[in-house]
């Protein structure tokens, strides 16, 4: 046990070390030159002007040691927290830029993600033992699933907010309000936070009902049910016994879900108009801030290891077959 | 008589139609009888033995009784028939590799499997633990997963369990295919002793390999394509066929009494027929190098000798 974790833990820092690097190359490759950017945003005309801006932007961004100079310093900064600065935002620091957005995505992807998996799983559960529940659940399910989330999204915001015009179009709150602790704040909030949140909960949601469901029957006919069923067992308790093994593949499912959660999130906040991350990291490319982008994406790869980890620790605790594969089990 | 059984016929319903995979099957098997059951793959085996027990959703019962200890067992009835299983009539599957659940702990599953059949598991632990010693299986095993345990572990511990609440009969559905050689004769003899010790009072050992149940039973029963070939005590069958397919099963094994691992029933000449439209008269008869005009008629199962059944023209 200890020695798994020990393996675990060993491998998930070399991952991070390996993305904590790769994070901080990609950008230096990509196209574009950032300050020249800043200094063609603030139009500078004058030529002699822009050499002494541009030595002192390098400066500030850290550009003017050589490369691999450059990556220490990264990681000495990383390591204190900090990040840079954010040459769209300049002079915010990156750090602030994204702990502003994150509370906005967490907010929207914890709930549908957890919610959708209870539910999906719930009903998907019911619908293996009741034809009725089947017979809508499965076709509704299929469609969910199959159906663009583009789409959806696109649907809801046109259908509740633009011609119903339940909820608002876009943003994250109300644009005459400013963010404060009151309750008029709390509902606009809600407000803007519901359709994104109900478009990732649908289409989520039919995939954990069918792949539930589908689960579920599989492990019914299983040979230990099949067994249970000779001894003369009652349906409950071999349900019981299907049920928690059919959550197993669910639970890597979650695991998974989890770990793509930002990028699920992109299109969302991007048809919602929603300051998150994903609306960040699209900013963040166009205005060619890579400071801000790799902060963002450095914090994904947290997100996702953090995730993996947690999984692999619940999983563990539920499942005998990998426990069995940590001590090398009695043959 | 421990077990009767009267013309039974159990159907899969297929969307061709009907699978006839056990069509009229009239036998006994008595109190401390040890019934091998034998025949080549898909005669019907399974079919009989599962009948028994629990009929899957595909089964149909047809026609036909079953009696146990002089009462009727009401196999048709799924809820009827619930009562009795575990208790009256038990089962060893054929899957016991994967027949217990994965994720639960074995004693803690076999305690809620009694619990939900009205045991007590404290009341039943002593005889549990003086069983798993007398297969040679630690105490211990109760607190592994099924997954923690060998193949011939496994074995013997669906076997303590099929076995624990003593049951009247006991289906043993190749219970050694799985299992190497030495391990198949442990079992097999671990079987004897479980009815020695008057756990099981009969049993039926479904096998395709007749020299492995021949060491073991005290009669032996040959299907063949639905139904009943032959029965007859254990020497009487491989020493003295009467139908011509037992005959030629027998002829094809090297030296019966000796052990041949997973000797195949193969060797004759052609295939059985289809179950789905079989043709009339002796199913056979394609194959039969004895067969002559009557067999278009079908051969009834009679009693040529004492407690020595045939279904062949030839055999009366
Ligand atoms: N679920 C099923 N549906 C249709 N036919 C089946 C089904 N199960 C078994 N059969 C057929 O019934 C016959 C007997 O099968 P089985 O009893 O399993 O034979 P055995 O155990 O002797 O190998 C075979 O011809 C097989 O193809
Ligand atoms: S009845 Fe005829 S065909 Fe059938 S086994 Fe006997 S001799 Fe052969
Ligand atoms: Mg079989």
């Amino acid at each position: 046990m200890r020695r798994y974790f020990a393996r675990k833990v060993a491998i998930y820092l070399l991952t991070f070390f390996v993305a904590v690097t790769l994070n901080w190359l990609i950008p230096r490759f990509m196209p574009g030159d950032p300050v020249l950017r800043m200094l063609t945003r603030t139009s500078v005309s004058n030529p002699d002007a822009i050499a002494p801006m541009r030595e002192y932007y390098n400066n500030v961004f850290g550009l003017d040691v050589p490369l691999w100079r450059q990556y220490l310093n990264y990681w000495a900064e990383l390591l204190q927290g900090n990040m840079g600065i954010s040459v769209w935002l300049f002079p915010a620091p990156v750090t602030e830029v994204i702990l502003d957005a994150v509370p906005y995505t967490l907010a929207l992807l914890i709930p549908s993600i957890l919610l959708s998996w209870y539910a999906g799983n719930k009903v998907g559960a019911l619908a293996a033992r009741r034809r009725w529940l089947d017979n809508t659940v499965l076709p509704l399910g299929y469609a969910l699933t199959a159906t663009p989330y583009m789409w959806i999204a696109i649907v809801l915001a046109w259908s509740l907010a633009i011609i119903a015009g339940i909820f608002p179009v876009a943003g994250g709150y109300s644009f005459d309000l400013q963010p404060s602790w009151s309750l008029v704040f709390f509902n606009s909030l809600l407000q803007h936070w519901f359709l994104p949140f109900l478009s990732l909960f649908l289409v989520a949601f039919g995939g954990w009902a069918i792949g539930m469901r589908n689960m579920i029957i599989y492990e019914l006919e299983a040979d230990y049910a099949n067994y249970l069923e000779a001894l003369g067992a009652p349906r409950r308790l071999i349900r019981r016994y299907a049920f928690r093994n059919a959550l197993l593949p669910q639970l890597t499912g979650l695991a998974l879900q989890l770990g793509v959660l930002v990028a699920g999130a992109l299109v969302t906040e991007i048809v919602f108009g929603y300051p998150g991350l994903g609306r960040l990291i699209l900013m963040a490319i166009q205005n060619q801030d890579f400071f801000l982008l790799q902060g963002a994406f450095l914090f994904i790869v947290i997100g996702v290891l953090i995730a993996n980890f947690v999984i692999d620790i619940v999983y563990v605790l539920v499942d005998p077959r990998t426990r069995t594969g940590m001590t090398g089990g009695a043959a | 008589m421990s077990l009767r059984v009267d013309n039974l016929k159990v159907y899969y319903r297929t969307l061709r139609g009907d699978v006839k995979a056990l069509d009229g099957a009239t036998f006994t098997v008595a109190d401390g009888e040890i019934m091998g059951l034998a025949g080549e793959s898909g005669s019907g085996k399974s079919t009989l033995g599962k009948s028994l027990i629990r009929l899957d959703t595909r089964m149909r019962l047809v026609e036909g009784g079953v009696e146990l200890d002089g009462k009727p067992l009401p196999i048709g009835d799924q809820d009827a028939m619930n009562a009795y299983r575990f208790k009256a009539v038990s089962l060893i599957p054929q899957y016991a590799m994967s027949a217990l659940n994965p994720t639960r702990k074995i004693g803690k599953m076999i305690s809620e499997l009694l619990g939900a059949r009205g045991v007590k598991y404290s009341e039943i632990k002593p005889e549990l633990e003086r069983r798993l010693d007398l297969v040679g299986l630690k105490r211990e095993v109760l607190n592994n997963y099924p997954i923690e345990l060998s193949g011939g572990m496994k074995q013997r511990m669906v076997l303590v369990l099929s076995t624990l609440l003593n049951p009247s009969l006991l289906i043993a559905d190749e219970v050694t295919s799985a299992l190497d050689v030495s391990t198949q004769r442990a079992v097999a003899e671990t079987l004897v002793e479980f009815r020695d010790r008057e756990f099981v009072k009969s049993m039926i050992v479904v096998t395709h390999d007749i020299s492995l149940v021949y060491q073991i039973a005290d009669t032996i029963m040959v299907m063949y394509a639905g139904k009943l070939a032959e029965k007859a005590p254990a020497d009487v069958v491989v020493n003295a066929p009467r139908h011509p397919y037992t005959q030629l099963l027998i002829s094809s094994l090297p030296e019966v009494g000796v052990r041949y691992a997973d000797r195949k029933l193969a060797g004759i000449p052609g295939s059985p027929p289809g179950l789905l439209n079989p043709p009339a008269g002796c199913r056979f008869r394609d194959r039969c190098p004895l067969a002559f005009a009557r067999c278009v008629e079908e051969p009834p199962f009679v009693e040529v000798d004492k407690n020595h059944h045939v279904a062949c023209w030839k055999a009366q």
